[in-house]
Order: structure tokens, then sequence, then C-alpha cells
């Protein structure tokens, strides 16, 4: 394949690397078990570390007693609050609120209170039981119901003081124990209300689920006197850099991040976790000292946030949306967490992707004293689609309107106004639902029990665009890029290669692509809101882009040929019969066995400051659909098939599109059918090991589940590409819970337990009777 | 205290002493460096810890070091260049089954036990097979065609060989 190097490259043009399958960068390494994971690196003089964490969901601290802990073989060091003095202890990147350690108060059960540095893992963990604490007992509020009532014990009582990276503009005061606040209100709603021929009303509620990522969260921390070395399982090295530099009073340079394979992220590695502790009790030992999570730790280190929500729509008799009003509030947890921001995306997502008449949405995010919650991939989106898209099925239940025709008529089109200010819609909604309707036979008969539903949703994804990269191509030709993107599973480095073989006609196995080390990798805000291949990939193209030019400037030079005249190929650049090789041309440039080509590549905000109101950098497709049967006997759901649609704008690499859609599909099912921490009145999580949290195993695999793929060139990243891989969670528990409600089990609580659906199914049941009689 | 083993780790003979409460986990990764062995649920529910003593497979995680006495453990490390094993690494690549990477070797260890016993490569038996694997990223369908695809070239290598064999 050979192409005009200075033409502008046709949509859909390739020279061979982006579009296709290739092998995963990681793949081998992985299933030898070579790749090295955060908890399998062992830096010389390192400690283990064991978190003393709270027994009690609310409680003052009264003593602490790290004497006994002290003397025992083997300890070197015990740091408790006492140790924190000289600093200012509090971290949050949205909210401020979070000490390091608890400070003379313990706000949820699992809270960390003291932590132990000893030369093995056993010295530390021995060492926490005899470490003494005195607590007095506090009015617990463990449940949204108790944060938000009357005369409710307060969480926090100090002022909110704004983190370094919320993005949301000026922060609203707290009030009781809403922390963050995130509403609007757009047209007349009384008046759509009052012109509508049908209204849908609910209460519903969503469950508090965990991430489960299989790695847990893991970090070392090496506290020296000139620098801060961290190794990290973290999604945001750059954000926990800044964070830790804030904590510990030192510049950035001083903090170094270093990033292994990640084990799954999910969002659960998102922001700062385990780090601040880590290089706490790091700098009172004087070693580096490793934390390593245990899976009952991590669920009460992060988790998604519970919800409750009433919502109403109106629609008129032929069908036309007219009017939504949203209350919702999230259970964020003791800590805020990333907790604001999930609640304006939640908030953004209430509405659904329609055109309204009147639309009034408000979200609240609530301290309770249980484990912090943030971020989970699709987060916001997963809570409100499912019940958005119920209530657009059942007006068109009302008004016996087909299901796919109410959404024809009122899904926004391409260039619509989503939310005033922010970014149009750049999707092709309908055919979007209409691919996975035809792929879950939506026009075929069903069998007694069974029942299909689509759903369709918009996800602000992106976050803040502002990625950098370098790629440098050496003396023998091989390409080497530098990006801060996290490769958690999702095959971000395999990617990223493809990006950069793409540009420079570099064969995709010569160009490597390794782990964040933010002393020499430039600056990528995060991995998450399905932006790396959109924003980092941009950054990626662009210095690849850098190189290329170079090449071609020597290239003309060498081969006595005007640019235009130029062909790339695979490795080499030609003219006419000649042909220079890239190790050729940089050896050529720089007259010597040796040099090097480095290209920069930056991404920033065009024309504003990149916040959240002007955003997204694009909206995230959220489309499924579902085949589901239902076991009136037993109130068991089986999913027997779905169907899910990537609306990626471009596949740089369709297998890993599909393999994301494909864990999305799974992650949904257990969120849907399963997956929920269960509290005690009093805050204790009840189910914080896997063999009372479940989630998706083969067994629990559809029948049939397929991944459609659109290819619009449609999106702001490189070749047209947009994001993928979050918005079939929000989509499969909507597509199932419409399937349900078309099997005749209408629900308004996730997850869908066989308990949950029986009750409902004999409530169903007695309604019928008593209408009969 | 302490309890002296003699026991085969990957082909190789172990002899020492142990704790007798050292979980296998911890021996093999901390001890022996074979860092392929992760650890996740630390209760015998996720199959990301196990590893083969005399052929079966184990929650290293829930398993003693000292119980491994006069037994052969096997790692990912150990099957690495075995012919199943490179047959799993290319279904595995072909199939993308792999992307965290987490539970991989897990997955690749209960496989060989799979073939080894002689299991019907149908996904329905696959995946009751595999379902002490939990995986978090794949949807489980790819790992489950790159199984079920080593299986059904165990059991043609397998059949290969006794054809040729004399009789």
């Amino acid at each position: 394949v050979s192409t005009d190097v200075t033409a502008p490259s046709p949509p859909g043009h390739s020279t061979g690397a982006v579009g296709r399958r290739v092998e995963r960068a990681d793949g081998r390494v992985k299933l030898t078990g070579q790749a090295e994971f955060t908890g399998d690196i062992r830096p010389p003089r390192m400690l283990y570390g064991a978190v003393l964490r709270s027994p009690v969901a609310h409680a003052r601290v009264l003593t602490v007693d790290a004497s006994p802990a002290e003397k025992l073989d083997g300890v070197v060091s015990v740091l408790t609050a006492g140790d924190l003095a000289d600093l200012d202890p509090f971290y949050g990147h949205a909210l401020r609120d979070r000490p390091i350690v608890a400070i003379d108060r313990v706000r949820f059960a699992g809270e960390p209170v003291a932590v132990v540095a000893a030369e093995t893992q056993a010295a530390a963990d021995l060492a926490v039981t005899r470490i003494e604490v005195e607590y007095d007992a506090l009015p617990v509020a463990a449940s949204l119901e108790a944060a938000l009532a009357p005369g409710a014990p307060l969480v926090h009582e100090e002022p909110a003081r704004p983190g370094s990276a919320h993005g949301l503009g000026r922060l609203p005061e707290r009030d009781g124990n809403i922390c963050y606040h995130y509403g609007f209100e757009r047209g007349d709603l009384e008046r759509a209300f009052d012109d509508a021929a049908v209204v849908v009303t609910g209460e519903y509620s969503f469950p508090a689920v965990y991430q489960y990522s299989m790695e847990t969260h893991t970090t070392i921390a090496d506290y020296r006197g000139d620098e801060i070395v961290l190794w990290s399982s973290c999604q945001h090295p750059f954000l926990v850099r800044q964070e830790i530099a804030a904590l510990f009073g030192r510049p950035l340079d001083q903090v170094q991040v270093i990033v292994p394979f990640l084990g799954g992220g999910f969002g659960s590695k998102s922001y700062t976790k385990m780090e601040p502790i880590a290089v706490a009790i790091s700098r009172k030992a004087g070693r580096p000292v490793r934390i390593r999570n245990g899976v009952h730790e991590s669920m009460v280190t992060t988790r998604r946030h519970n919800m409750r929500c009433r919502m109403r729509t109106a629609a008129a008799a032929d069908g036309t949306l007219l009017g939504r009003a949203v209350d919702l509030w999230l259970d964020t947890g003791a800590y805020a967490d990333n907790g604001p921001r999930v609640t304006a995306t939640a908030g953004d997502a209430a509405p659904g992707p329609y055109r309204w008449r009147a639309v009034r949405v408000s979200a609240d995010c609530v301290y309770t004293n249980t484990g912090p919650a943030g971020s989970y991939r699709a987060f916001g989106a997963t809570h409100l689609q499912w019940i958005g898209e119920s209530q657009v099925d059942e007006v068109a239940r009302r008004l016996s309107l087909d299901r796919l025709d109410i959404r024809r008529r009122n899904l926004l089109r391409p260039g619509e106004e989503v939310r005033p200010g922010g970014k149009p819609l750049d999707a092709d909604l309908v055919g979007d639902v209409e691919k996975a309707a035809a792929a879950i036979c939506w026009d075929q008969p069903l069998a007694d029990g069974r029942g299909r539903g689509v759903s369709v949703g918009l996800l602000a994804a992106g976050a803040h665009p502002v990625s950098t990269a370098t790629v440098r191509m050496g003396a023998d030709g091989g390409v080497t890029v530098l990006v801060g993107t996290t490769e958690a599973g999702q095959g971000a480095r395999t990617v990223m290669a493809q990006i950069a073989a793409e540009v420079l006609g570099a064969p995709v196995d010569r160009v490597l692509v390794r782990g964040t080390d933010t002393r020499y990798t430039p600056y990528d805000r995060s991995t998450g809101a399905s932006r790396s291949t959109t924003v980092a990939g941009l950054a990626v193209q662009r210095a690849a882009q850098a190189v290329l030019d170079a090449l071609i400037e020597t290239a003309s030079t060498m081969l006595e040929a005007p640019p235009r005249l130029l062909r790339l190929e695979e490795g080499a650049i030609r003219s006419g019969s000649r042909l220079a090789t890239h190790q050729e041309l940089v050896r050529a440039r720089f007259g010597f066995d040796g040099g090097e080509l480095v290209g920069h590549g930056r991404v920033q905000p065009e024309g504003g400051t990149g916040s959240y109101a002007e955003g997204p950098v694009f909206w995230e497709v959220c489309v499924a659909g579902a085949e589901v049967e239902v076991d009136k006997q037993t109130g068991v759901v089986r999913v027997l098939r779905t169907a899910s649609v990537a609306d990626v704008g471009k596949a740089i690499n369709p297998q890993l599109v599909a393999r994301q859609d494909e864990g999305a599909t799974l992650q949904g099912i257990g969120n849907a059918l399963f997956e929920e921490m269960r509290y005690t009145p009093d805050g204790f999580l009840m189910n914080d090991t896997l063999l009372d949290y479940r989630i998706p195993s083969f067994e629990d695999m559809p029948a049939s589940m397929t991944c459609t793929i659109v290819e619009n060139g449609d999106g702001p990243g490189p070749f047209g590409a947009k994001g993928c891989g979050e918005g079939v969670l929000a989509a499969i528990p909507a597509a199932i819970v419409n399937a349900l409600a078309d099997a005749g089990v209408p629900m308004n609580v996730l997850p869908l337990t066989p308990e949950r659906v029986w009750r409902r199914i004999q409530e169903l049941d007695q309604g019928t009777e008593q209408e009969r009689t | 205290v302490t309890e002296r083993i003699s026991a085969l780790v990957n082909g190789r003979p172990f002899e020492g002493r142990v704790a007798a409460h050292e979980l296998l986990i911890d021996f093999l990764r901390d001890e022996l460096a074979l860092t392929s062995v992760k650890q996740s649920c630390e209760v015998e529910a996720c199959g990301t810890c196990t590893v083969l003593v005399d052929g079966a497979p184990v929650s290293s995680c829930c398993f003693l070091a000292c119980d491994i006495d006069g037994r052969h453990v096997e790692t990912i490390e150990g099957l690495a260049g075995t012919p199943f094993h490179q047959s799993a690494v290319e279904a595995f690549l072909r199939h993308a089954a792999v992307q965290c990477g987490f539970c991989s070797a897990g997955m690749i260890l209960t496989a060989k036990v799979l073939a080894d016993r002689g299991v019907d490569p149908s996904p329905d038996q696959v995946s009751q097979a595999m379902s002490g694997n939990l995986c978090r990223c794949t949807g489980y369908r790819s790992i489950l065609d790159a199984i079920t695809t080593v299986l059904r070239e165990s059991r043609e290598g397998a059949g290969g060989s006794r054809e040729g064999a004399p009789a």
C-alpha cells in the first residue's frame, strides 16, 4: 500500500496499520506470566504495609496508642494522625475533604486510622491488631434516607474546600449532607405536563456496586530526601502526581509516578486512592513501603454510587415526548471522591437523547457514613438510562405505539443540541438503535415468558481534552511512543502503536509503547471517560506526524524529489524507483550512524477553556438490545441474547472494540441482575468478599452476544475515531429492564434478583385479580 | 513452626523449610519469584491464583505451602514453551482473549486440566468447567473461543500421536 504523503488523507484511507486486527502489543508477555504488575515489584529495602481500619461507621477518635504495635518484632514504623501535624493532610480532587488517615473522627467503617510498616507482611498484619484505639460512637447516617432526614447527623461539619481537578466551575456550598448539587431547567415544564396525553411517573432505586478489577489497589511509595517515587496501579498518574505534590509540599518534578500494567481499572483506580497513605508511611519509615489492599479493603476504597430517583415523563397522544422532570440523589459515601462529577454526568444523562419541549433535572450528591463512591465505567449514564428508557417504553405501551417508532420520532438527530452551549450531537442514534433491534430479531415472534428491549442514551465523554505525546524514531527505524495512557487491559498500547504506525508507514511491530513514568512520559490528563483513543491518540497522531515531516524533508533531499512525488511505503519512502528506508533516512539526517527523530504532539481545548459546560469532547453512544426469559415460578431472569452497537467513528482495531463491548455487556448483566453491595443500618458492608458479592462468570454469558461496529467517521479523534467501551454498560441494564417489562414484569429496583422479580410477579398477579373482582 | 518439604516446582526440585502456616501463593511469589501467580479474591472463588498440584487445579491462596511436600507444582512459567502452552498463546492472541492479563495464567492452567482430562470442547462443557475462573475484562466469549480451539487442537494432537504409535 502506498500513499501520497502530502495529499490530505481521504476518509477511511489507510496505509495498513489502522482499521484492522493486529496482535496485542502486550499479549505474549501477559500469556507467559512475565507482565509486571505493581505487586510484582520489590524495590530494595521495601517494607510491607498494613492498614488499621475503623470498625465503626461514625465515631470520635479519642485516643490512638501505637506503642504495643511498635514493640513487635519486625515492625519499623506505625503512622497515626499525630504524624501529619506538619502537613495540610487533606486531599480529594473534587472536594479536599479527606485526611490521609482519620483525624479525630472516623466517618465510615473501613476508614484508615493508622498504618504499619514492617519487614514482613505477617508482622505488619499482626501489628495492626495491636494498635489500641478508643472510639466514642456518633449517630450514623448510612443510607440516603438517613442522611437526608431532618436533623440527620452531619458526616462533615467543616466547610468544603474545592479540590484541584474537579472541573465543575464554582462549587456550591454544602447543604446539610448534600456536598454538591447539579441541576437545570429548560422550557415551560408545567405547560408541557398540562399538554400531555400520557404522564409516566416512577420512583427508582439503583444499588451500590463494586468495580471489581481483578487486581486490588496496590501502591509502593518511596519517600526520599530529594524526591517521592511511586509505583502504583493508577489510571491517572499525572493527577496522582499533582495531589501528592500538593499534599507533601513538593514541586511536580520531584514526584515520580511509575505505572506498571494494571489488572483492570474500570474507574476504580481513577484519581488518588491509596497513594497518600503509602507516601505518608514511607516518609515516616524512611524506606519504600508497599500497600496491597485485600478485596474487602478495595471495596471500602471505592465503589459505584447507589441512587434514588424520581422521574416523570410527559408525552402527547401521537407519541411526541413533551417533558421530563427528574430528581435524583447519589450516595457518595463519607468522602466526595469523584461524586460531584458523577452527579453532573448523571444529571446530563437524565433527559435521555430526546428532543424535549421542557425538562427539569435536580441531582444531589450526598455524604453518608459508608465507603466512598467514585468512578465506575459509564457512571451517571448507567444510573439513569434504565430509568429514562423504561419510561419511554411505558409511554409507548400506554399509547399502543411501537417502541422503535417512538424513538425514531423523538431521538435527537446529528447536529441537534444536546444541552445548551455544549457540543451538538455527533452520532446517528436512530440508525444505531435500529441496528441493535435488528440484531436481536426485533420482529420475530416471542415464546411465552420472554421479552425484548432496546435502549439508547448518551454519555458525556472525553473529560478535559489535554494530552501530549512524544514519538521517537531511532537510527534503526524503530519507533517508541511515549504517551501517558494507562494500559488497564483495554488495549491502549496496541491502539497507540497502530496510530503511530499508520502515520509513519512503520510496521506495527516496530512501534513500542511502554507504561507511564511521569518523569519521562509527557503529560496526559487521565485514562478514563473513553478518552484515550480520541484525545491521547490524537496527540500521538500529531507527534508521529512531526516525525514524518522530518522524514519527508530528508527524503526529499536524499531522493532528489519534491515532497508531492514521494510515496509512503512500509518502513520506507519511495520516489519512483528509488527507495529510502526509515533507517537510512534517520542516519542521513544526522550524517552519522546514530541520531533520533523526535516529534511532539499536543491536544488542548480549541477556542474555549475545555470546561465541562462547553464539552463534551464527544458524545459516547450507549445503545444495546436484549432478549430475556423470566421463570415466573422462581423469578429467575436469564439473558438469552444481547446486541451492542459501537458507534466509534472509525475503529482503529475492530477486534478490540468488540472486546470492549463484550466486557461491558457482562458487567452490565452483573449490574442488572445480581451485583449489589449491602450495608447494615449502622453502616457495615455485609458482602465484602467474592463469596458474598458475585460477579459474572462464564455461565452468565448470553447464548448470543453480538457487537455491531458503526463507522461514520464523525469522531474528533485520529482518523475520525471516537471512544467506546463504556456506553454499553449503561445500555445493557436498560435493555434488560425493558425486555423484562416486555415479558410482563416492569421493575423499578435494580438488581433484578429472583426474589425481587418473584415478589413483583406476585404483586402484579394480585393486582390483576383485584381488577377482576 | 516450620516444616521441611521436598517438592518439584516446575520440574525443579525444592528442598527446604517453610512456615507451617505459609500459603502456597506467598511461597511461590515471594520465595521462588514465580510472580505469574496472581492474588485477587483470597477466598478460593476467582481462579486467578490457580496452579497445578500433581496436575490438579488448586487455588494457591487457600492451600498451605507445606502440603506440596512430595508433589509437583506447576505454574505458567513451567508450562511456557510446551506445545499446549504455545497452542494456548496463539489461540488467546488470535481471539484477543487477553486484556488486563491478571486472570490469564489461571485460565490457561485450568484449560490445561480440561485438555488432560479430555473434556469435550463444546461451549457448554467448557463454560461449566471454567466457571471457577473469573475475568472482569473480556466478557468471556473470546476466552471460551480460545479454549475450545486449544482443546480441539489438543485432541487432534493426541489423536494424531495415538494413530502414529505402534499398536
